[in-house]
């Protein structure tokens, strides 16, 4: 076997499936049915976890959020973020535990806003600096507002790109006067826009002002200190477990509860990601299994068709030997004539997997990415599969006796 | 010996000439279901470079089983074979195979072409496994085509030509890879008298460029075109004779 003899022979085997057309295809059936699963099943996967990644990564990460009400036996909660347990000075308690690397108060409410003629309802967060650390907001245009501002209550504002477009248009907005319920509030800053949340809401059209403004002027709380949630980062994924339990017994130590049901709720933000990649996982790991399923059918279907292929062409293969063809040519002939159907096969299945999978994120919603390396991948499991079920029809060939394969009628 | 040669056409075989096959005490049983068949009882052949012999006998007297062994394509059950001086039993399948693609072109009475490719491919099929270059294959196979005179049709495929032809390119093919010995089993088997005849002629012709040629027929009139006529009966070499009045008088056909 040598390189001068590759080419015939792909021609060859080239011709031998051409001969049976209907029959090839239905062989190489299996094997798209199982690349196309395989490279649909890399596509959902890599898309979830891509998804998830970028959810983490516009969320901030290693994210807690803590909300006042308690948690009923069946996991419902109560109350939600309605009842007043948690207060601002819980959330600066917290901000001292080990661990903890911000940990925001918040205070929200919809507000008409007005800047001369322009009207915009949107959604007022009362917050602490602390709250863009957590989330990893950018301040691009202006500067944020600090402690400092937070503490004497002034009436300064961040906007979101969304409502800053809708209130100032394309001016800058930083240093213009608006007013939120009534009361005028100087805009010192614009957020970098951060687009729509995995949920669908647009996170650009919203308004941030200091929490103690937000109490005082907007919200008018009958408790004061009363917030609605704190959100708590973690310095790490690691730290997570204790910051958790941590703020825990803080809480119940703080709001004396000695035993009685906890009267707030934490929640885990990077795990609710998380579990979301679960769920892409598991549908992954189905679409494993139906393509493993797939590709052992395919390969079988390959190995049968090819030891069809080997009884019907016993004389040519007697031919072959009596002018000179030596087992291992034989061998690669049969060998080659197999990979070639498998990889057909898998040619077409990557193309069906490929486009399923944009079919699935055209209908679905759900991310998909169709990697380079899962269509190398796919490749590869179609030769392995080629070479591994064209094996045995393969050595049958090539162990065949000339002269009783030339007698064969 | 030299007194026959003389007075016929052709380069005439050296008596004291290299042997090409040597044959010795050749016995060949096949083993079926029914139990052991024995078909050749101790056959003692030689064939000297440039000779040409016919081989003759009733059906089933052992002369395929014969053709069979001599090409390498069967075993035999006992004694001693040697091809160009080599011991094949000695031989591993590679060289076996080696052997059929450079020594030996072997001729079949049903043609044995392969139906899916051209005449040319098929020509050139020996030289693939060869390992000769795609120019140089496709050179040769039109060459070997021409010279059985059917290079017109090397684009066709068998089922598209008649039998003679079909014979003419299965010779091609043997020859293509320059074999020092042609085995021929009943090669005009198949064919009318006068395709016969021009098939005879080619053979005549090979034979007269040095080619050594082992011929089975069961026509005494193509077996007159050998300069030796050696008679099967029952598994038995029983007669080994010169061809006295050869039908081949050295014209080209
Ligand atoms: N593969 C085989 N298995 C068993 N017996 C066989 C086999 N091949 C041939 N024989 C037997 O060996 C004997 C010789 O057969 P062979 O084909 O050599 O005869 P032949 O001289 O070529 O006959 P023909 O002139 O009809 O071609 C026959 O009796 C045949 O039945
Ligand atoms: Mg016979």
């Amino acid at each position: 076997m040598n390189q001068r003899m590759i080419v015939p022979m792909l021609g060859e085997a080239w011709h031998a499936i051409g001969a049976n057309r209907m029959r090839a295809f239905l062989t190489m059936l299996g094997m798209m049915i199982g690349v196309g699963a395989v490279v649909l099943m890399l596509a959902v996967g890599q898309g979830a976890s891509a998804a998830v990644k970028r959810q983490i990564e516009a969320m901030g990460s290693h994210l807690f959020v803590v909300l006042a009400g308690s948690q009923q036996a069946g996991g419902a909660r109560t109350g939600g973020g309605n009842a007043t347990t948690l207060t601002s000075d819980d959330a600066y308690a917290i901000r001292e535990l080990p661990g903890v690397t911000a940990a925001a108060p918040v205070v929200m409410g919809s507000y008409q806003l007005i800047f001369e003629s322009n009207n915009w309802n949107t959604q007022v967060f009362g917050t602490t600096p602390d709250y863009l650390t957590a989330r990893d907001w950018k301040i691009a245009d202006g500067a944020g507002f600090d402690d400092s501002d937070v503490q004497a209550a002034r009436r300064v504002a961040i906007l979101g790109a969304t409502t800053a477009k809708n209130l100032f248009g394309d001016a800058s907005p930083v240093g213009q006067v608006l007013r939120i319920k009534n009361a005028p509030f100087t805009v010192i800053g614009v957020l970098a826009p951060k687009g729509q949340s995995l949920d669908g809401r647009d996170q650009d059209d919203t308004v941030m002002v200091p929490l103690n403004t937000a109490m005082r002027t907007l919200s008018g709380s009958r408790f004061r200190n009363a917030v609605r949630m704190i959100m708590v980062q973690a310095e790490s994924d690691g730290a997570m477990a204790i910051v958790e339990s941590g703020m825990k017994d803080l809480l119940r130590e703080r709001h004396r509860l000695n035993g009685v049901d906890d009267d707030f709720f934490v929640s885990n933000l990077t795990a609710v990601a998380n579990s979301a990649a679960e769920t892409a996982k598991t549908m992954s790991l189905l679409l494993g299994a139906i393509a493993s399923v797939s590709l052992l059918v395919g390969g079988i279907g390959i190995m049968n068709i090819m030891l069809v292929s080997v009884t019907e062409r016993t004389r040519e293969i007697g031919i072959r030997m009596a002018i000179g063809a030596r087992q291992k040519d034989v061998m690669a002939q049969f060998m080659l004539e197999a990979l070639m159907l498998s990889l057909t096969g898998g040619l077409i299945g990557v193309a069906l997997g490929a486009g399923g999978a944009y079919a699935v994120q055209a209908i679905w919603q759900t991310a998909v990415e169709v990697t380079t390396q899962s269509i190398v991948l796919a490749f590869v499991v179609s030769a392995v599969i080629g070479l591994f079920f064209g094996f045995y029809p393969a050595w049958k060939a090539a162990r065949l006796d000339p002269i009783e394969a030339l007698r064969y009628q | 010996m030299s007194a026959r040669e003389a007075d016929q056409a052709g380069r005439p075989p050296q008596p004291d000439g290299k042997a090409v096959i040597a044959v010795s005490r050749l016995t060949k049983t096949y083993s079926t279901q029914a139990g052991p068949v024995p078909v050749l009882h101790g056959i003692d052949f030689t064939l000297r470079e440039g000779e040409f012999a016919a081989v003759m006998g009733p059906s089933g007297s052992g002369k395929s089983t014969f053709m069979n062994i001599l090409g390498c394509l069967d075993h035999l059950t006992g004694g001693r074979y040697e091809l160009a001086g080599q011991d094949v039993e000695a031989l591993d399948n590679d060289a076996l195979a080696s052997l059929r693609n450079r020594v030996i072109g072997f001729v079949f009475q049903g043609f044995n072409l392969l139906q899916r490719a051209t005449l040319e491919d098929n020509v050139a099929l020996p030289l693939v496994y060869a390992g000769v270059d795609r120019a140089t294959r496709r050179q040769r196979a039109r060459d070997m085509l021409a010279k059985v005179g059917l290079a017109k049709y090397a684009q066709s495929r068998p089922n598209q030509i008649s039998g003679g032809q079909q014979q003419r390119v299965a010779i091609a093919r043997a020859l293509v890879n320059e074999p020092r010995l042609i085995l021929a089993d009943e090669p005009t088997g198949n064919l009318d008298s006068k395709t016969s005849d021009e098939v005879m002629d080619l053979f005549c012709a090979l034979n007269d460029e040095g080619i050594s040629i082992v011929l089975v027929t069961h026509e005494l009139d193509i077996a007159q075109y050998a300069r030796r006529l050696v008679r099967f009966h029952d598994g038995l070499l029983v007669e080994d004779t010169p061809v006295l009045n050869r039908s081949w008088h050295g014209v080209k056909p």
